[in-house]
C-alpha cells in the first residue's frame, strides 16, 4: 500500500513564486511596449505641435504674400486623424492612464489651435476652408457616436481637405469647454455636429452630411485614379 | 462588471499556468528518472496476470486486439485472456469463439449490462495476482506488458501501471489532432505518477494488483467512466498508481467531429462527476497530492475553459454590434486611412503575453510526452491541429456535460 502521500509544500511554493515571476516578467514586457507607445504617439503630437507652430509663423510673416503658399504648407490634418485613432486605441487598449489623458487633452488643445489657424487663413484669404466639428461622449455608452465617428472617418476618406475635429464632451480642459459654450452643446444631444456654423444633433449618415459638405464647402470627390487630391482651400 | 471579470480571468489565468509550471518543475526534478527502453524487457520473475477483453459489437478490431496479446512477449503459461462478449449483436462472438482453441484463453458471453459488468464477469473468475484489462478497440505492442511488469518488480508498492495509449492508424486532420492530445496526456500523466496525484486508469491495458479488488470491491457504472471512478477509489485508499511511458498502446481513436464529441461528452461527464462523487477528497492533507494538485486543477480547468467560452461569446457579441453599427452607419467600406498593420495596433497588454507563455508550455508539455514514447525531440504540425480543434469544440463538449451534470444533479438540490 501506498504511503507516500506527503505533500511537497516547498515545491507549491517555489511553483507559485515560478508563476508570479512569469506574470511580473509579461507585466514587465507590456508595459516596456505601452510605453514605447506612448512614446511613439507624444512623437506625432510634437511633430503636429511644431507644424502648427511653424504654420502660425508662417502665417504672421508673409500675411502680405500671396495666400497660396499659406494654405499649401497649411497642417496636414491626415496627421492629425492617424494621431486620434491611435490614441482611440490606446484608450481601449492601455487603459485611460494619466499618461493616455494627457495626450487626449494635448491632442485636443492641437485640434482647437488647427482650427483657429485654418479658419485665421480662410478669412486672410477669403477662401471657405471645409470643417466639421464633432462633440462625442465617453463617459457613458453612445453607440450613435459610435456611429457618427465612423460615418465622419467614411466622409473624411472620401475628401481628404475635409477637416473633422472631434472633441470628447467629457474631457476636463477648459479650452473644450469654451467651444461647447460657443456652440452650445449639451451632453443630452450628442452627438453633435458643426457644420459651417450650423449645430446638429444626433446621428446623421453619410449621404445626408456628403450632401451638406458638398453644398457650403463646394467639395470635390477623390476618384480612384486620380494620385493628387485637388485643392479646393 | 468588466473588472470583476477581468480579475476571474486574470485569477483563472494564473491557476492555470501554475498547473503548467507544476508540470514542467516536476518534469526537470525528475528527468533522469524517466527511461526509455529499446529491445527485449526481461524480467527476473514473471507473474501471472489475466488480462480481460470487453467487447460490444466490436466484430472490426477485435481480432486484432486478441492478436497482440498473443503476440505479446510474455511467457503465454503465465498470461491468461479473458474475452467477454457483453452481448454483442454482430459477429463479435464468432469471431471470439474461433480463439477459444488457445489454451490460455477464455470466452465468457452475458447478455448486454455494460462495459463494467463484462469486466466484473472476468474479475469474478481471475485466479491470478495481476489482472488488466484491454478495450476490444486497442492493440497492445509486444513489449507492454512486460515493460508495466517491470514497475511492479521494482517497486512493491505500486497498485496500479497505466501504459502509453496512442492514436493508431490516424488518416484525418481530427486524428492527427488527437496524436498531439495523447502525447500530451502521456506527459500529464507521468508526472501525475510521479507526485502520486493518477486520476484516472484507462480501458487499454492498465495493469493492477488483484489485491485492488479484492480489497476495493468491483467495478461501478461511475457515469460510464468506471476507469477513472476505479483510480478515484483507489487514490482515497492510498493505493499507488504509477505509468509507464514505454509501454505502449495503439487505439482506435474517433475519426469525426461527431464521434470525438460524444466520447469527449462521455469522459468530461464522468470526470466532473467522479470529481463531485468523491468532494470529500479535495485538500485533505492525508490524500496528497491527489487532493491538492489533481483534482483542484481539474476543476480550475473546467471552470476555465466555461469562463473562457463565455467571455469569447461576449466579445463575439461586441464585435458583431460594432459591425452592425459599422454597417448602419455607413455601408459595406473598407477605410483606408488606419494602417491596422502598424506595429503600434499589436496588443501587447500584460495577458497576451501570459497567453503565449500558457501556450508555449502546453506545446512544451506535448513535444515532451511524444519525446518519453519516442526518445527524440520532434515538433509535428499535429500540435496546431490539436490547437485549433480542441479549442473550438471543447468548449461545447464542456458545457454539455455540465448542462447534463446540472440537470442529472438537479433533484438532489431541493
Amino acid at each position: 500500500m501506498n504511503t507516500e502521500n506527503h505533500i511537497d509544500w516547498k515545491k507549491y511554493l517555489i511553483v507559485f513564486l515560478f508563476t508570479v515571476a512569469l506574470f511580473m516578467t509579461a507585466s514587465y514586457v507590456s508595459n516596456y511596449f505601452g510605453n514605447k507607445k506612448i512614446d511613439q504617439l507624444k512623437t506625432i503630437q510634437d511633430k503636429i505641435s511644431i507644424d502648427i507652430l511653424s504654420s502660425e509663423t508662417q502665417f504672421s510673416l508673409l500675411s502680405e504674400l500671396s495666400c497660396k503658399n499659406i494654405s499649401d504648407s497649411s497642417v496636414l490634418s491626415g496627421e492629425l486623424g492617424e494621431l486620434g485613432s491611435k490614441l482611440e486605441w490606446g484608450q481601449d487598449n492601455l487603459g485611460m492612464t494619466d499618461t493616455v489623458s494627457y495626450l487626449k487633452k494635448y491632442y485636443s488643445l492641437l485640434q482647437i489651435k488647427d482650427y483657429l489657424l485654418t479658419k485665421k487663413i480662410s478669412e486672410r484669404c477669403k477662401t471657405k476652408s471645409a470643417f466639421i466639428l464633432y462633440f462625442y461622449t465617453t463617459a457613458e455608452n453612445c453607440s450613435e457616436c459610435e456611429k457618427q465617428g465612423l460615418a465622419l472617418s467614411a466622409l473624411r476618406d472620401k475628401y481628404p481637405e475635409l477637416r473633422v475635429y472631434s472633441f470628447d464632451y467629457s474631457i476636463d480642459l477648459s479650452a473644450v469647454k469654451a467651444m461647447l459654450q460657443i456652440y452650445k452643446i449639451e451632453d443630452t444631444k450628442l452627438p453633435a455636429l458643426v457644420v459651417d456654423e450650423e449645430v446638429l444633433t444626433g446621428f446623421h449618415g453619410i449621404d445626408e452630411l456628403e450632401t451638406l459638405v458638398k453644398e457650403s464647402f463646394k467639395l470635390q470627390e477623390i476618384k480612384p485614379e486620380l494620385t493628387k487630391p485637388s485643392k479646393s482651400i | 462588471m468588466a473588472s470583476i471579470s477581468s480579475i476571474i480571468f486574470y485569477v483563472l489565468t494564473f491557476l492555470s499556468v501554475y498547473v503548467q509550471v507544476f508540470f514542467l518543475i516536476t518534469f526537470l526534478e525528475n528527468r533522469k528518472k524517466i527511461i526509455i527502453r529499446n529491445g527485449i524487457t526481461t524480467l527476473a520473475k514473471y507473474p501471472a496476470v489475466t488480462i480481460i477483453v470487453p467487447s460490444l459489437n466490436e466484430e472490426k478490431t477485435i481480432y486484432k486486439t486478441v492478436r497482440s496479446l498473443l503476440d505479446l512477449n510474455y511467457p503465454k503459461e503465465k498470461l491468461q485472456i479473458f474475452l467477454v462478449d457483453d452481448g454483442s449483436t454482430d459477429k463479435t462472438l464468432d469471431v471470439i469463439q474461433r480463439f477459444s482453441r488457445f489454451s490460455n484463453i477464455r470466452v465468457f458471453r452475458k447478455e448486454n449490462g455494460g462495459k463494467y459488468t463484462a469486466l466484473n464477469l472476468g474479475l469474478e473468475h481471475v485466479e491470478t495476482d495481476f489482472l488488466g484489462c484491454l478495450d476490444s478497440d486497442s492493440i497492445a505492442h509486444p513489449e507492454s506488458l512486460v515493460r508495466i511488469m517491470s514497475y511492479f518488480e521494482r517497486d512493491p508498492s505500486v497498485m496500479a501501471v497505466a501504459p502509453s495509449i496512442m492514436g493508431n492508424n490516424s488518416k484525418n486532420i481530427i486524428q492527427n489532432a488527437q496524436n498531439a492530445e495523447y502525447h500530451l496526456a502521456v506527459f500529464i500523466k507521468k508526472m501525475l505518477g510521479i507526485i502520486g496525484g493518477i486520476h484516472v486508469t484507462p480501458g487499454p491495458l492498465t495493469i493492477f494488483r488483484k489485491k485492488v479488488f479484492d480489497d476495493l470491491g468491483p467495478y461501478r457504472h461511475a457515469h460510464n467512466t468506471e476507469d477513472m471512478e476505479i483510480a478515484y477509489r483507489m487514490q482515497k485508499n492510498h493505493y499507488k498508481i504509477d505509468q509507464c511511458n514505454d509501454a505502449y498502446v495503439y487505439t482506435n481513436t474517433p475519426s469525426t467531429i461527431k464521434k470525438l464529441y460524444k466520447q469527449r461528452l462521455r469522459w468530461i461527464y464522468g470526470s466532473i462527476n467522479n470529481a463531485i462523487d468523491y468532494r470529500e477528497l479535495i485538500f485533505r492533507k492525508k490524500y496528497g497530492n491527489f487532493s491538492f494538485f489533481t483534482l483542484p486543477s481539474i476543476i480550475i480547468s473546467i471552470f476555465a475553459v466555461s469562463f473562457l467560452l463565455g467571455r469569447m461569446a461576449y466579445s463575439l457579441g461586441n464585435f458583431i454590434f460594432s459591425k452592425v453599427l459599422q454597417f448602419e452607419a455607413i455601408g459595406f467600406h473598407f477605410s483606408n486611412k488606419v494602417n491596422y498593420l502598424d506595429p503600434f495596433f499589436i496588443n501587447t497588454q500584460t495577458l497576451s503575453f501570459i497567453i503565449i507563455v500558457l501556450f508555449s508550455l502546453i506545446t512544451l508539455s506535448i513535444i515532451l510526452g511524444k519525446r518519453m514514447i519516442e526518445g527524440r525531440w520532434n515538433f509535428s504540425l499535429n500540435i496546431l491541429y490539436y490547437f485549433i480543434i480542441f479549442s473550438i469544440i471543447g468548449p461545447f463538449w464542456l458545457l454539455k456535460a455540465v448542462y447534463n451534470t446540472v440537470l442529472s444533479r438537479k433533484p438532489a438540490w431541493r
